[in-house]
């Protein structure tokens, strides 16, 4: 007896697991390319020199807002995010003590390799590319805002002054230089080389190396390897990443509940089907059971 | 049949000094609609890229969908459990319903950047969004609920479509397509009524699965998995008190007497269906070990506080009273504190428990937000008011000795 029901019992559990694992992989089953793209931002490296932004605005047209003489240390504001005029910022965070070096950390959409926006996007817009990047449809989007609402880096940007055909806007990994061999344009200006181009578990070695060779240098932490399953842009930096307001993130996937609980919902449209059947079946039964009722009250 | 009353249009003239009020809330609010299409949501509202979502996200139409859950919950009762003496609500929830949901669609096309985009998620699938499935159910369940109200329509028209002059060509065929229509749909609508609960089971959960993506920055009081649940578990405890309230609203703004032999029936299954939400609601507070928030005075506290004990506590207690269920005003105050405990509960979980990450300020509604939600509520009751005059829809004590059958009025059409 004792075995048969251990017996069932697995059996049962290995066939819920085996649904759940079925129904859990969504856009999350979907498997990133091992060839994909990443950018590593060494932060010990960066001297706020703000050439990324401005090489950006230039390769974007968005040059309109500030020029490269606003440019500069002297002129770093605290928890800039990157809006529709800029889809890069350099923050400066000054050193807890007061008296070191600051840190100045680039943010730019970080290209999620499980994009909760993706994941999000009520029409599909937004899209994981194979060679890493994350990128938005403009003939697809309504502009309803959930991709802001899903991005764990609070990273697209929407034009809200823009009564027609607004734009969800964020770093596009400038697919269009990248496609034709090149390298993005804050990496090819940055003087210092603090931003490396390159296969994403190249990008993990290169820093990994880093972490060994100067220990007193760098923190043993490369952030983006794990956080929310991954990102593309990776970064490494001497101080604890929370003091420099980067979100602690968990190693799961950020739509991983979410489409679990869509799938579940609707595993082969079976639930919505038995509970049609299911109120079918008590409406004929009530409907029957009344006229029943009626004929003997007669 | 035993009743003593059915549904008639109404005569009460349409203006009065209330009347006049809502017009000019609604006006108001479109005037910000209008200034909205012209000059950008940001002319209109305080969202920003910390906070994409506001007020009409929010209110318009998480709250929307809920507080038009009467439809689908006097459906079940009226025509799935198949309860004759519930006809009397089936149809003025049915146009509560109605009309909700076409307002929570002009909710989400004022509110999305590009409105003239709105039917791109027939055409343009993604399954593993929460925000498709909401978008795509509530788009089927708004065709249904129209074709759930058609039978009104060839009710009241059958028989006397009498267009004049010129237009008088087209007498025979609307008259026919009104036969035509009436004959399908006395034999199909059942499964339109089925497809309608379904289907608002399905978004009615799907719109508490919208906040779980949005992960760490939703505060621990309300991010759950069982979010969807919760959500369904609220609007099916928000469904009957809705009826009520409106019930009682409409037949003191209509001099009719409150059908309390309906409503305090109505009234002794709300306690169950709050209660089942609330156990739910402190499970998972239990589980998760949430209450340690409570301790904490911070604004999500006290609203999580207010959601529950005036929302659903208050209430729970005052509907296991035979005292207010027979009594129409303590009826009408209870029903109000559970809609005002969904309201509040929608608001706190896309509004107050969202938290960016990079926060450099709160969020609170613009006066243009807040003209537009109320503009738009205030256009609803006035459509609403419209339309139980022109159809019938609300049951009134018959008066006439002979009852008028719709067969008898065919027969003598011209």
């Amino acid at each position: 007896m004792e075995t048969r029901r251990d017996f069932l019992r697995t059996a049962v559990v290995a066939a819920a697991t085996a649904t759940l694992g079925e129904v859990a992989l969504g856009a999350a089953s979907k498997i990133p390319s091992p060839d994909r793209r990443g950018i590593l931002c060494d932060l010990t490296a960066c001297i706020g020199c703000r050439s990324c932004e401005a090489a950006c605005r230039k390769e974007h047209g968005l040059s309109s807002v500030s020029s490269l003489s606003e440019l500069g240390r002297s002129n770093v504001p605290e928890r800039r995010r990157p809006s529709p005029d800029a889809l890069t910022v350099v923050n400066e965070y000054k050193h807890p003590n007061g008296a070191g070096s600051p840190t100045f950390v680039k943010v730019q959409c970080m290209h999620c390799d499980y994009p909760a926006c993706e994941s999000a996007c009520i029409v599909g817009a937004i899209s994981k590319k194979e060679s890493g990047p994350v990128l938005w449809d403009t003939d697809k989007c309504i502009g309803c805002r959930y991709c802001m609402v899903a991005c764990p880096f609070q990273i697209p940007s929407f034009q809200y002054d823009t009564a027609l055909k607004p734009d969800i806007v964020k770093c596009d990994f400038c697919v269009h230089r990248t496609e034709k061999g090149g390298v993005p344009a804050c990496v090819e200006i940055c003087p210092v080389e603090a931003l490396t181009y390159g296969r994403r578990s190249a990008l993990i070695e290169i820093a990994r190396k880093r972490i060994e060779n100067y220990p007193d240098r760098y923190r043993d932490h490369v952030y983006g390897e794990f956080e929310a399953g991954g990102t593309s842009y990776l970064y490494l930096a001497k101080t604890d990443f929370k003091e420099l307001e980067f979100p602690s993130l968990k190693r799961e996937p950020m739509p991983g509940t979410s489409e679990s609980i869509q799938h579940g919902i609707f595993a082969y449209f079976v639930p919505p089907i038995s509970l049609y059947s299911l109120l079918g079946g008590l409406m004929w039964i009530n409907k029957n059971r009344q006229k029943a009722e009626e004929e003997t009250t007669e | 049949m035993s009743t003593l009353t059915t549904p008639e249009p109404l005569t009460k003239k349409y203006i009065t000094p209330g009347v006049i009020i809502l017009a000019i809330l609604a006006f108001n609010g479109i005037a910000f609609v209008l200034a909205r299409l012209f000059f950008g949501i940001g002319a209109v509202t305080n969202l920003s890229d910390q906070y994409p979502w506001g007020l009409w996200i929010g209110v318009d139409v998480a709250a929307g969908v809920a507080l038009a859950a009467g439809g689908f919950t006097s459906a079940a009762l009226g025509h799935v459990m198949h309860r004759e003496d519930y006809h009397a609500i089936v149809r003025p929830a049915l146009l509560t319903a109605m009309l909700g949901y076409t307002f929570v669609a002009l909710g989400v096309m004022i509110d999305i950047g590009r409105w003239y985009y709105i039917w791109h998620p027939l055409l343009m699938w993604n399954g593993n969004s929460a925000l498709f499935e909401v978008g795509i159910c509530v788009i089927i369940y708004m065709t249904v609920l129209y074709i759930e109200f058609l039978p009104i329509v060839t009710e009241r028209f059958m028989g006397r479509v009498q267009l004049k002059g010129i237009l008088s060509i087209l007498n025979r065929p609307l008259e026919s397509l009104l036969r035509t229509l009436d004959r399908t749909l006395s034999k199909t609508m059942f499964l339109f009524i089925i497809a309608g609960i379904v289907l608002s089971t399905l978004h009615q959960s799907s719109l508490g699965t919208l906040m779980i993506i949005a992960g760490p920055k939703i505060h621990p009081l309300w991010q759950t998995p069982v979010l969807p649940l919760l959500f369904l578990l609220s609007a099916v405890a928000v469904g009957f008190p809705m009826v009520i309230f409106e019930s009682l609203l409409a037949s003191r703004s209509f001099g009719l007497k409150p059908e309390m032999h309906i409503l305090s029936k109505l009234g002794t299954m709300v306690a169950p269906l709050l209660g089942i939400y609330l156990a739910f609601k402190l499970g998972d507070m239990v589980i998760r070990e949430t209450f340690v928030y409570l301790l904490e005075p911070t604004t999500e506290s006290v609203m999580f506080i207010l959601e529950v004990a005036l929302g659903v506590v208050l209430p729970l207690r005052m509907f296991l009273s035979r005292a207010v269920v027979r009594s129409p005003l303590w009826l009408f105050v209870a029903s109000m504190l559970v809609i005002l405990g969904v309201l509040l509960n929608r608001i706190n979980n896309f509004i107050v428990a969202y938290t960016p990450p990079y926060a450099t300020g709160g969020y609170f509604p613009s006066v243009g937000e807040i003209s537009v939600t109320v503009g738009f509520v205030a256009l609803l009751v006035l459509v609403y008011r419209f339309l139980v005059k022109v159809f019938p829809i609300i049951s009134v004590e018959q008066r006439h000795t002979s009852p008028v059958t719709k067969y008898s009025i065919r027969g003598t059409a011209k």
